[in-house]
């Protein structure tokens, strides 16, 4: 059964020059605008917060302070958005491979030039001190080109070929940012599961990787004996609860079988596939004091931060622990600390119900689309920023490893504000011209 | 719509538990679980690092070859010190006012609120004196740990030692468990079993108020770990004997390797002059290891195994006649005259009319003529082009006794030394323009050979076995119940077949009965000692004088190398030094009958002979 279409995916119609940009305009989806600016303003504020100290009061405005600078890359981000909105919608859809084509020949040139910071070798100099990373840029350009892909393909048959190119599409960016040295930023290629789930990917594979993502974080958390008699004991009451499984019992038991070979595999794997900095960030989620000077030191010293908030909060740029280097990475991998800290549970909150706002209309944007590419590419988007938003968060709070990826919008740097803007605006750009599809 | 457009449901229910757990789990740490909030308070969680005991190392016989004791080191947390009485503190540790400034700042630079070392390796003395007097200084605060020892002042080429971490190291990925003032294996066993040594360190938190007092662990104890202790190795070296040998080779200069036959264990590793190891473990280290590393008689240079550019000498004869009999162009009954036009001879004597007596008596034109039967053996009509075949063939034999490559003893810098081969004479004389007669020399172990102590060592463990060698080691266990790596249990082959060796062994045994080796003979314990002396040029000066044994003759339990620098011929210096280590070892003392040995050896009367 292929995809149903009520419309044919792409018709080329002779281009109305009545397409304005006050079409556009009105067009444009605010609600996702305004939570948008939202995000960046709130992150805004909370790097100056971090930098804020009552001795030495810098004005946040200040280009010597990270504030100050995070407003130079808001500012061009509007010009980007401008940009994006500018240009015709359809280029996206066009270019969609030879973008893609492009930042794969970028990905491989900086593996090749960049000289390593911090052991990643991810970084392209532009010179002035300018910097790019393209692993950054990946993101939209292979949500683009997986979305193109789709748009012809069909992932529900049995058509191996189209999975294994799907898989190939998917897949390159992240083994190339692997060497780079950037297993963080890689991860987050695992995010385009939940997408292609929506078009038609077997639930298996979501539920396959979410257990066995379940099964991985168990087994670092509950000792394996409790775990495995756990198991056992659900699996028993299951059966109880409904006999007829008794007649799967040989099913039952292998699936027992493969989950205790998993979760020995697990011990396997951190202590003699990972590599020593990797068990680290691994080992710090089990107890982060093990390790208290290097990575477990950011998970305490973040707990503590968010933990002292309280439900109120210590108020705006009155947070303690905070400040200075308690907790590394401040500003950027670990912003969250200081809305712990100073907004307490209230502000956490109010934070996490806007991002599942921006998350879910991202998907009744992407819904409404007409096109499969476009539909796709919304749900990307909708991906990418939850699974930034569950590993940051979830880090910040011992629920997840310590993986230095952003939390969208928000995080102090240019890099991470600017991929994520383009990767909404584009979406917001399609959205928008959604109508001109319509009226043809 | 068709049922994949429900699954947008299934994607925002994903989102929104997921949204759900992070709340309460917020709910939990801000609002529930007061802790953290404590630990706030407190403003500080002071991790405590607990240093794990190193391993420590044995010897064969269960001695204790090193040890731990205690030191410590003064730390300090910048933030939490603020700004301490720096003069006070001066005077407290005994240091120039400006050197106190300077290692705050160094600290303070490193990091406000992580620890940093201060000042290390105070003694127990120290510790009480300053003690006291820290409850002024907050932030301060000391931290126990432990640096080797050693009750004895031998071995220290073969143990190595362990200093701070270099900079440089930190930076590499392989050291990624390592911090600032960590110490870690710098030689010897030291290094290259670090991994094994270092143990795990554990983590003590301690929650510390705005004045510095300590208010308990955090959350009782439930994230400390404990250190987990290093492995202990156990050596193959026998201490007595170590003691014995340097006690012989004291003010000499040059190596003396022992070795088991049977299992390939390194029983006494000497590299003359050697030094105490405890000068590597207090407070003067830095200056101790400059003084040797720029000292004349090159004393940390670990000659058993890197000294490779020396020629071996006679003792390469055996080797050749091994290789004559594999080829089949000897026999043992084989006789040549001694020939005095093709190469002189040290001294008078019949012509040897056995290979037994060529040994005996070292006559250097028989092994001229032995080793042109195996190098030139008509594989090619043409003289220079079958010199080449011969010595490739020589050569590939000549390997698989170890010569020219590491023998891979676990010990790190082991060198690989020299043979000669048809691509080095092509480069000195171009191709097809050599032939024996420019590489005679080889055959009294002359020339293009450089082979290290080791190597002389192992080569006599190979007759001792008859045709095997196991890789030597020196390290035979980690951990109690640990048994040697594989590698260390393998037999390795020479080319030459065991049926060859009788000729050979007859021939040493005689140089130790009656001829050039005699002072290493071991008669007047019934024991046949088999023995080679040589003599390696040496350019430079003085000759160095070579002595390879192996004894009992049948079933060896030691198989020995004495190499003494400028000392001349091999049986007036390294001869005795082998007879009586092996007395030692074999019988577990020196008996009275042989005491003027060991007065001769001590007296170096060997250096002023001529
Ligand atoms: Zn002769």
């Amino acid at each position: 059964m292929p995809v149903e279409q009520t419309i044919p995916k792409y018709k080329i119609a002779t281009r109305s020059s009545k397409r304005t940009s006050r079409n556009i305009f009105n067009n444009l989806d605010w609600v996702t605008v305004l939570l948008y600016f939202l995000l960046v303003a709130l992150g805004w504020m909370n790097i100056y917060a971090v930098v804020y100290s009552p001795d030495n009061v810098v004005n946040i405005f200040s280009f010597d302070i990270n504030s100050g600078k995070q407003l130079l890359w808001i500012g061009t981000s509007v010009i980007l958005i401008t940009m994006l909105l500018a240009v015709d919608y359809k280029i996206f859809e066009h270019l969609a491979y030879p973008i893609y084509g492009f930042i794969i020949l970028l990905l491989l040139f900086t593996l090749a030039v960049a000289s390593p910071i911090a052991g990643s070798r991810s970084w392209l100099d532009l010179g002035g001190g300018v910097r790019l990373q393209p692993a950054e840029l990946a993101k939209f350009a292979t949500a683009l080109a997986a979305s193109k892909f789709l748009n012809g393909a069909n992932l529900r048959h049995q058509n191996m070929k189209d999975q294994m190119i799907l898989a190939v599409i998917t897949l390159l960016p992240p083994a190339i940012i692997i060497l780079q040295n950037e297993t963080g930023s890689a991860l987050v290629f695992g995010a385009f599961i939940l997408a292609y789930f929506r078009e038609g990917m077997s639930p298996l594979i979501l539920i396959i990787g979410g257990s066995a993502a379940a099964i991985f974080i168990l087994t670092l958390l509950v000792p394996k004996l409790y775990l495995i008699s756990g198991i056992i004991v659900l699996m028993g009451a299951a059966i109880w609860l409904d006999y007829r499984l008794m007649r799967r019992i040989k099913s039952m038991v292998a699936l027992l079988l493969l989950i205790v070979g998993m979760i020995f595999s697990v011990d396997y794997f951190i202590n003699d596939v990972l590599q020593p900095h990797q068990q680290n960030r691994i080992k710090a989620l089990i107890s982060p004091e093990a390790d208290p000077l290097g990575y477990g030191w950011n998970v305490t010293q973040s707990k503590i931060a968010i933990g002292s908030g309280g439900l109120f909060g210590k108020g705006f740029l009155d947070g303690t622990q905070t400040k200075f280097d308690f907790v590394p990475e401040q500003s950027t991998d670990f912003i969250f600390c200081t809305i712990g800290e100073e907004h307490g549970w209230i502000g956490s909150t109010v934070l996490i119900v806007l991002f599942l706002l921006l998350m879910t209309r991202i998907v009744s944007i992407a819904e409404r689309q007409k096109s499969v590419f476009a539909r796709t590419y919304g749900y990307c988007v909708a991906s990418i920023i939850f699974f930034h938003f569950l590993v940051n968060i979830g880090m910040t709070i011992g629920l997840a490893p310590v993986v230095g990826i952003p939390l969208p919008f928000f995080s102090y740097g240019g890099s991470s504000l600017w991929s994520f803007t383009i990767l909404l605006y584009i979406l917001l750009a399609i959205d928008a011209n959604r109508a001109q599809d319509l009226s043809r | 719509m068709n049922y994949l457009e429900n699954r947008k449901y299934v994607i925002q229910a994903i989102f929104v538990v997921v949204g759900i757990v992070f709340a309460l789990r917020l709910f939990y740490i801000q609002v529930v679980d007061s802790s953290y909030k404590q630990a706030a308070e407190t403003n500080a969680i002071k991790t405590v690092i607990q240093y794990p005991f190193r391993g420590l190392i044995y010897d064969r016989n269960g001695k204790l070859l090193v040890e731990n004791t205690p030191v410590y080191d003064l730390m300090v947390v910048p933030k939490e010190a603020r700004e301490p009485d720096t003069l006070r503190l001066a005077k407290l540790l005994g240091l120039p006012f400006e050197d106190v400034r300077e290692r705050l700042k160094k600290a303070r630079s490193y990091s406000p609120v992580k620890p940093s070392i201060f000042y290390q390796k105070l003694t127990t003395q120290d510790i009480a004196h300053i003690q006291d007097n820290l409850i002024d200084f907050p932030g301060f605060y000391i931290n126990a740990r432990t640096a080797r020892g050693y009750s004895h002042s031998s071995l220290s080429h073969a143990l190595g030692y362990i200093a701070e971490i270099s900079p440089k190291q930190l930076e590499d990925t392989a050291y990624a468990g390592y911090r600032p003032g960590d110490y870690i294996g710098k030689s010897g066993i030291e290094l290259e079993y670090e991994k094994y040594l270092m143990g795990q360190r554990g983590v003590k938190h301690i929650m510390v108020n705005v004045r510095g007092i300590e208010k308990g662990p955090f959350k009782d104890g439930a994230y400390d770990t404990l250190s987990v202790a290093g492995k202990n190795l156990y050596s193959t070296i026998d201490l007595e004997l170590q003691k014995y040998g340097e006690y012989l080779m004291n003010g000499a200069k040059g190596s003396v390797v022992a070795i088991e036959p049977s299992t390939g264990e390194v029983l006494a590793y000497i590299s003359a002059p050697f030094y105490d190891p405890n000068l590597f473990t207090g407070k003067d280290y830095g200056k101790n290891y400059m003084q040797l590393l720029t000292d004349p008689n090159k004393t940390m240079f670990n000659r058993p195994i890197m000294a490779s550019s020396n020629p071996p000498g006679s003792i390469f004869k055996l080797a050749h006649a091994l290789i004559a009999l594999q080829e089949g162009v000897v026999t043992p009954n084989t006789g040549y005259p001694c020939n005095q036009a093709l190469v002189t001879c040290s001294h008078a004597h019949p012509a040897p009319t056995d290979m037994t007596i060529a040994i005996k008596t070292s006559c250097n034109p028989y092994f001229y003529q032995l080793f042109r039967a195996s190098i030139n053996q008509g594989k090619s009509s043409n003289p220079f082009k079958d010199t080449a075949i011969g010595l490739a063939e020589w050569r590939k034999q000549i390997t698989t006794f170890g010569f020219g490559t590491t023998l891979g003893i676990d010990l790190p810098n082991e060198k690989q030394g020299i043979v000669a081969s048809p691509a080095m004479y092509n480069k000195i004389y171009g191709e097809n323009r050599w032939k024996f007669s420019t590489i005679y020399s080889l055959s009294i172990g002359q020339g293009e050979l450089g082979v290290t102590p080791l190597q002389m060592a192992n080569f006599m463990a190979i007759i001792a076995n008859r045709g095997y060698y196991i890789k030597p080691h020196i390290v035979r266990a980690v951990g109690e119940k640990g048994k040697p790596l594989r590698e260390y249990q393998k037999r390795n082959y020479a080319s030459v077949e065991s049926k060859h060796y009788a000729p050979v062994v007859d021939g040493m045994a005689a140089v130790v009965s009656s001829g050039t080796g005699r002072n290493a003979s071991l008669a007047h314990l019934g024991i046949e000692v088999c023995g080679k002396t040589g003599t390696a040029e040496n350019p430079q000066g003085k000759d160095h004088a070579v002595f390879v044994a192996f004894a009992p003759k049948e079933n060896p339990k030691i198989a020995i190398a004495v190499y003494v620098e400028n000392a001349g011929f091999g049986a007036q210096s390294a001869a005795p030094i082998a007879g009586l280590m092996m007395e030692k070892y074999l019988t577990d003392s020196v008996s009275t009958k042989v005491k003027w040995k060991e007065k001769w050896v001590l007296s170096r009367q060997y250096l002023n002979i001529d």
